[in-house]
């Protein structure tokens, strides 16, 4: 395979889950922001902002923080490069130039998926914002499952590694909206709307039923914190898209004969992980182990690029 | 240019009432089906054509960065006997054309000879000196030809384009049939249509004829300028169907005169690329040293004789407008044959004589730069206006080489889905002409450009034209000839 391609694909598979996510998020907001007993109102929007790391880019553009400034922006805004609008463009383009390496279907999903968003330049009110990101999820689900009927080969695997390493990033910033979104004053931890807040969180992952499942006990934030950071079974958990790196990477390494960095890297994060105690984690601080998290995803991102010689 | 009178290739020349005999079966299946159902289908191909990305770019057009070629449901048909006469012509054409291209890179007999005034090559700008010398492996400089016809009768084709540089829309060939095997199967059960799917593995095996030693297995691959590229969509549908491998001149790299190619797993060795980025723009040590879509070093690497070039750099010549005009002269040069497919009458501003008529005839003559393309650049007289008139009167007379004029011809029609229902629209054909080491092929179809507009005789995709699916259909008596075989031209 060529290094061009394998970087696409790669890229490919990161930009859809990014849209993926930040469709999630959005609607996640939007609930918080409508649908709970205390409205959060513009600290959700704000936390939205600040989970993507966008908050000086939407301060930027000098709107006022309202739902329906915030949505487009992180949805239609063809100028804001994290918008899903650009991130389906970027998909796209990557998939465009190595579509001899994808099937059809999967060609079409994406291209699909691109067309829909091109006319829209407004997401209108609340249920409009939440038709247009089930479209979203809708698309990229459909992508989803183009990938998973093209050959087991290097194509798939390494668009599947990009969005493991995406997904993992998203999981940990998302967990990390807590720490951005703060208590009304008033409200105390353990709270309505602290219960509110978590339960949104979940909902963003699909994970409320997981966690009634998994969790015999009502909404306890020490346990959604160990659904999301620990529990293998929750695919979108820190610990299942570590897992799934490492098994790509294997995949990887037995079809191409590539190994290295990027295996070791992935390898060790586990064992780490399977160690984590997640009352430990809460004690020595959440959101610095999150941070270290992201950074560290970013080492591995790039120890990818290297080892299948990315250009 | 009044539509009626033109011969029609289904209707003939009296009209939906009274088809051509061969093709009354067809013109009742036009007519049988309804509008509305023609329409329902036109439309579903489109979308179907649009979700799978086959888009072109339109260059200096930004608010309509892709768009999709329109598709027209009624194909464009010939009997077997027309095709089989067709490719008698085509393959003797670019049998002629390839000897021309060995000749001018080589001995140049046919300046010696004085068929062909001199400064007509030397002073051509598609004429490249840093070729000269080299010969191609095996000898084959145009592998791929695209050669537009156009039809202005029961038994007058003519030929108005050699495109023998790197000719495109053979996806479109192929996507329409597609098209039409999904939206209109009765067709296929009902008439014998000739298959075209063959196309790519002709193709792969074309190039895998020409690869440069005796490697039983050369590495192809399609090389690409980039998913920006209006024909992007033909480059990756080539590579796909064939199987090997899209690239792009970053992935490419030339060590020691040998072409590698860039992988996961290191380096791989290059035997054969089917580029599809122009000339200039291929190796900007050799050319253009601006170029950032070419490969540095690909030149030496040919001329070292270690990598196939499809096609053959330097192949401007042999199609540029300039020579077209001497198109006869060259097939009987090097075939001692007659030309079978003669050409449109040509005349040559750059002649004085030649000149004085055509000045004198604007109105009723197209007017082309010999190194224009895809209708740019172009008067049509009998629909210009005054002022484009006088505008090309001027440039003619400062600058006559420049440009030729060729008689507008009363261009064949097929019928077309137009709003108000079907009507005749113009049409021309590019059929697929491919040269191996083996001998020449041509795949029993083409790519059928339809000029949309009532009484347009331009079918350019970038001045709003569409295209038809191109049914050759064979004789049922008749085993599948639909290939055309030459003789081995390999030395």
């Amino acid at each position: 395979m060529l290094s061009r391609t394998a970087s696409a694909l790669y890229w490919l598979g990161r930009y859809v889950e990014r849209a993926d996510f930040i469709a999630r998020l959005v609607e996640a907001t939007v609930r918080l922001d409508a649908l709970s007993a205390r409205p959060a109102g513009e600290a959700a929007w704000q936390s939205a902002l600040a989970v993507t790391y966008t908050d000086e880019a939407f301060a930027a553009t000098g709107q006022a923080m309202t739902q329906a400034n915030v949505a487009r922006f992180l949805t239609l805004d063809a100028s804001h490069p994290g918008s899903i609008v650009r991130c389906l463009e970027l998909a796209r383009n990557n998939a465009r130039a190595v579509r001899t390496a994808l099937t059809r279907d999967a060609w079409t999903a994406i291209n699909r998926a691109w067309w829909l968003f091109q006319s829209r330049t407004s997401t209108g009110g609340a249920t409009q914002t939440l038709n247009l990101v089930e479209q979203v999820k809708g698309e990229t689900r459909g992508f989803e499952g183009s990938i998973h009927r093209m050959m087991r080969n290097e194509a798939t695997w390494l668009i599947q590694l990009g969005a493991a390493v995406e997904r993992a990033d998203n999981t940990a910033r998302l967990v990390d909206v807590k720490y951005h979104l703060l208590l009304p004053k008033g409200e105390r931890v353990g709270g309505a709307v602290d219960r509110d807040q978590w339960t949104t969180i979940l909902q963003t992952v699909s994970a409320v039923t997981a966690y009634r499942w998994l969790y015999s006990e009502g909404l306890r934030p020490s346990n959604v914190i160990d659904l999301l950071i620990n529990r293998f079974e929750l695919p979108r958990s820190l610990a299942a898209c570590v897992e799934e790196a490492v098994g790509l990477l294997s995949q990887l390494a037995k079809r191409t004969g590539l190994q290295g960095e990027a295996d070791r890297m992935a390898r060790a994060r586990m064992a780490r992980m399977q160690k984590t105690q997640t009352s430990q984690v809460i004690v020595s601080g959440l959101h610095e182990y999150l941070k270290a998290f992201i950074s560290e995803n970013a080492m591995l991102d790039a120890a990818i690029a290297r080892q299948f010689r990315f250009i | 240019m009044a539509t009626r009178g033109a011969f029609d290739e289904i209707w003939g020349e009296g009209g939906p009432d009274t088809p051509r005999p061969e093709f009354a079966a067809l013109s009742k299946w036009v007519a049988d089906t309804p509008v509305t159902e023609l329409q329902r289908r036109q439309q579903s191909a489109e979308a179907a054509f649009r979700q799978l990305g086959i888009t072109f770019a339109v260059y200096g057009d930004s608010d309509a960065a892709e768009r999709i070629i329109p598709f027209d449901i009624v194909p464009r048909v010939f009997l077997q006997s027309e095709w089989t006469r067709l490719c008698a012509g085509l393959v003797q054409r670019v049998e002629a054309i390839n000897a021309f291209l060995e000749d001018i890179y080589g001995e140049r007999r046919i300046l010696k000879e004085g068929l062909i005034p001199p400064e007509l090559i030397y002073r051509n700008e598609q004429f490249r000196p840093e070729v000269a010398g080299i010969r191609p492996p095996h000898g084959v400089w145009a592998h791929i030809c695209g050669i537009d016809l156009v039809r202005t009768g029961p038994d007058e084709f003519f030929v108005l384009e050699d495109n023998a540089r790197t000719p495109s829309g053979v996806s479109y060939m192929l996507e329409n049939r597609e098209a039409m095997i999904r939206l209109c199967p009765e067709l296929f059960r009902d008439f014998r249509v000739a298959p075209v799917d063959s196309y790519p593995d002709m193709l792969l095996e074309t190039m895998r004829s020409v690869a440069p030693g005796n490697n039983p297995k050369p590495v192809c691959v399609v090389l690409t300028p980039g998913h920006f590229n209006s024909a992007y969509y033909e480059h990756s549908f080539l590579a796909d169907s064939m199987g090997v491998e899209l690239v792009e001149a970053a992935d490419l790299v030339v060590d020691d005169d040998v072409v590698w190619v860039q992988t996961i797993a290191g380096r791989v060795k290059v035997d054969v690329i089917y580029r599809r980025i122009d000339d200039d723009y291929l190796d900007p040590l050799t050319f253009r040293a601006d170029s950032m879509l070419g490969v540095p070093g690909l030149i030496a690497a040919y001329r070292a004789g270690n990598v196939a070039l499809i096609n053959a750099p330097g192949n401007g010549i042999a199609d540029d407008k300039a020579i077209y005009s001497y198109m006869p002269e060259i097939v009987r040069f090097y075939s001692g044959e007659e030309v079978k497919l003669p050409n449109v009458e040509t005349f040559r501003c750059r002649e004085p004589q030649m000149l004085q008529y055509v000045l004198d005839n604007l109105e009723k003559l197209v007017v082309k730069l010999v190194d224009g393309s895809g209708g740019y650049g172009m008067l049509v007289g009998p629909t210009a206006t005054k002022a484009q008139i006088s505008d090309f009167r001027a440039a003619l007379i400062a600058e006559p080489h420049r440009y030729i004029a060729q008689p507008t011809l009363a261009l064949s029609t097929v019928p077309t889905m137009a709003e108000s229902g079907l009507a005749p629209r113009h049409v021309d054909f590019r059929p697929f002409v491919l040269t191996g080491s083996k001998g020449v092929n041509v795949v029993p179809g083409g790519l059928t450009r339809v000029a949309l507009r009532e009484g347009s005789l331009v079918v350019n995709s970038s001045q709003g034209g569409g295209t038809k699916d191109s049914f050759v259909l064979l004789d049922d008596n008749v085993p599948e000839v639909a290939q055309s075989q030459s003789q081995s031209q390999s030395q």
